[in-house]
């Protein structure tokens, strides 16, 4: 089984706050993290290539300094990383992002099986998976809850998919991408001897020159989609305390809530 | 190629773009604002900048297509296990506002077998569709990605709409990735906003992003058609339904045969619960505070009475107190009931990403300095063992269950 892995850097969003004074949104000293999903992701292939032999490429598009995503899945076990990096790639939506991701992975060859996390936690839009699968000509499976079985001789994988009021067991050839939720495993810590041999690493850059790339499809140019407009959400505002005695306070909460008409 | 441009003449390095990148890719060399590798060429330090010192350069794309070609608003009519899902329509109520904004009809789009076709067709006609394009094959007898876009690039490519929305439900994002794609157009996920611009006429789209800490308003380039965006569901009120209402249908075949199919779905397994998250009116969640997994039974029955759904925050999941498919939040599901109860949850960051836009909050904590009472419309400080189950009693008498 060859299978890649795409990882992406995002800002902790935890720690991301707004200012109150400028309204602006304050980054400063925001730690840049591995997106949570794709920490399974990684885990999910490792999971695989323990079960089905094989290798484990990963990769992610951004700046230099997302270099660092990279050294956590080399330290994990991946045995093959790569930063997709280049002024030519910068600006992109999901569509040019989905086509540069696509192909580097047919720029590496002989990928069976694509894992992403469900979506990445800054721009939560879950697009680039299913873009991936497109671009490659691959089938999809997203929102994979659990893998139950992957059958490399008949190019077979069957998972568990979450919906809205339930889950579904689908089977489909490989190769295939699939994006996966939270759920599906426990991430392992790296070991010492994978802190190591990550920090000792070279890693490849891989440019618009290396990869056979059509130059309309990348970058701002090749994406459909701009931002017009950044504005900070209007706040809530705190509401109302009710305070008191329970005795009072209870039944003052239920007559309010009547009072909206939701509850039927 | 793109490229941001700071005059470093013009510059008084006031710093006033340096918080607006949401980014970081802005910092100060020698009281000059530089910019890094880290930019996306958002241009929100643009509009900052008070003496026009920044610019951001685009390559002009020449308009090669005829964007005249492209007419109507369509609304993907999703289904699931014979039953119109309400976001489809929500979609159809806010898709008559831009279709009257671009002076077009509003159409529906169905992909669905024989069986509970026609009534599926009266439905989206009875909330507003002028139109319905259907293709009908025993192969979209329940949604999977291949033959539901093959459907769906083929009715789009013939019939070129200028908008097309989904829902942003599990569905509706598998889907509407796959078809934005294979069409090479722009696709906005999960908005929470959609408009006409009044001049331009296009289609202006809404959504939060950084966890909901900011909201961005993206729009589509000329040379992309049609405008495609995946929205959120509840955001738009559901439109009076008017079985009187006649419309046309049009139908395609499906251009795509069981052979090209890559996926077989063996098995549908039910969630537990009787009212999904998405769906609920009103949720129930718990955190932290409850303490352990026996203790839900007094978040379930709170639910019970009021009709809700049970939510949960990371922690009880994690804990394994409950399962993944309750968990609200960043790393779970992204909710927007009319109330959510929060009873002991914290109210951190993450999980005010999945809740934070529900109609009334209400917030049960024993922590006066808990981050939800923040967000809450209405907050009780104390201890949940004793006000949930007093509320659940007190609607009982107030509801006569």
């Amino acid at each position: 089984m060859k299978i890649a892995v795409c990882i992406k850097q995002v800002p902790d969003t935890t720690e991301v706050k707004i200012d109150p004074e400028t309204k602006t949104l304050v980054r400063e000293g925001v730690a840049s993290i591995t997106n949570p999903f794709d920490e399974f992701a990684v885990e999910e292939a490792l999971l695989t290539k323990e079960k089905h032999g094989g290798e484990i490429h990963v990769l992610t598009m951004g700046p230099p300094q997302a270099i660092e995503v990279l050294k956590n899945a080399l330290a994990v076990g991946a045995d093959k990383v790569y930063l997709v990096s280049d002024r030519a790639f910068a600006g992109a939506d999901t569509l040019a992002t989905a086509y540069t991701l696509a192909k580097t992975i047919e720029w590496i060859g002989g990928v069976d099986l694509v894992i992403c996390g469900k979506q990445a936690i800054d721009g939560d839009t879950a697009q680039v998976g299913p873009g991936i699968a497109t671009r490659l000509g691959f089938s999809q499976l997203t929102y994979v809850s659990k893998v139950r079985e992957i059958d490399p001789a008949s190019k077979k994988i069957v998972v568990e998919r979450m919906l809205e009021d339930g889950k579904e067991v689908v089977q489909s050839s490989l190769p295939c991408v699939i994006t996966v939720l939270k759920d599906i495993n426990e991430p392992r810590l790296p070991s010492l001897i994978g802190i190591k041999r990550a920090a000792k690493a070279q890693i490849p850059t891989v440019t618009a020159k290396d990869i056979p790339v059509d130059a309309d499809r990348i970058g701002l140019k090749g994406s459909p989609t701009w931002v017009w407009k950044i504005f900070t959400p209007e706040s809530r505002g705190g509401g109302e305390m009710l305070k008191g005695e329970l005795t009072e306070v209870v039944p003052l909460l239920v007559e309010k809530l009547m009072d909206s008409k939701f509850i039927k | 190629m793109a490229n941001l441009i700071i005059d470093a003449k013009t510059c008084t390095g006031c710093e006033s773009c340096i918080p607006t990148c949401p980014f970081g890719a802005l910092s100060m060399k020698d009281n000059v604002a530089v910019v890094d590798e880290k930019c996306t060429f958002c241009g929100a330090c643009v509009d900052a900048c008070p003496v026009s010192a920044i610019t951001l350069e685009k390559d002009e794309q020449a308009v090669t297509i005829d964007t005249s070609a492209f007419k109507d608003v369509w609304v993907f009519v999703e289904h699931e296990r014979g039953k119109v899902s309400n976001v489809a329509f929500e979609l159809l109520g806010q898709g008559r506002q831009l279709a009257d904004g671009l002076g077009c009809k509003l159409c529906g789009m169905l992909l669905c077998s024989n069986e509970g076709m026609d009534a599926f067709i009266k439905e989206a006609i009875a909330y507003g569709a002028e139109k319905v394009y259907v293709t009908e094959s025993p192969l979209l007898k329940e949604y999977r990605t291949d033959p539901y876009a093959s459907g769906a690039v083929n009715l789009i490519r013939k019939y070129k709409p200028e908008v097309v929305l989904f829902g942003a439900t599990t569905q509706g994002r598998d889907f509407a990735g796959t078809v934005a794609t294979t069409l090479e157009t722009g696709l906005t996920a999960d908005c929470t906003g959609l408009d006409i611009d009044p001049e331009k006429k296009i289609l202006r789209q809404t959504r939060p992003a950084f966890g909901g800490n900011i909201m961005a308003t993206i729009l589509d380039y000329p040379n992309y058609r049609p405008q495609m965006a995946t929205v959120r569901p509840k955001v738009f009120p559901m439109p009076a339904k008017d079985e009187s209402k006649k419309g046309d249908v049009i139908k395609e075949p499906l251009p795509i045969t069981e052979e090209q199919i890559r996926t077989n779905v063996l098995e549908f397994i039910k969630g537990a619960e009787a009212v999904n998250l998405v769906d609920a009116e009103i949720i129930v969640s718990g955190g932290r505070g409850i303490g352990n997994a026996e203790n839900f039974k007094m978040i379930r029955d709170l639910a019970n009475v009021l009709g809700a759904a049970v939510g949960a925050s990371r922690a009880t999941v994690d804990a394994g107190w409950i399962s993944y498919e309750h968990q609200v939040g960043q790393t779970g599901r992204t909710v927007r009931p009319k109330i959510y109860f929060a009873c002991g949850i914290s109210g951190a960051i993450q999980h005010q990403a999945g809740m934070k836009t529900s109609d009334i909050i209400v917030a049960i904590n024993k922590d006066p300095e808990a981050p939800i009472f923040k967000v809450a419309t209405y907050g009780i400080v104390g201890d949940i063992f004793t006000v949930v189950p007093l509320l659940t009693e007190a609607f009982k008498k107030r509801l006569g269950r």
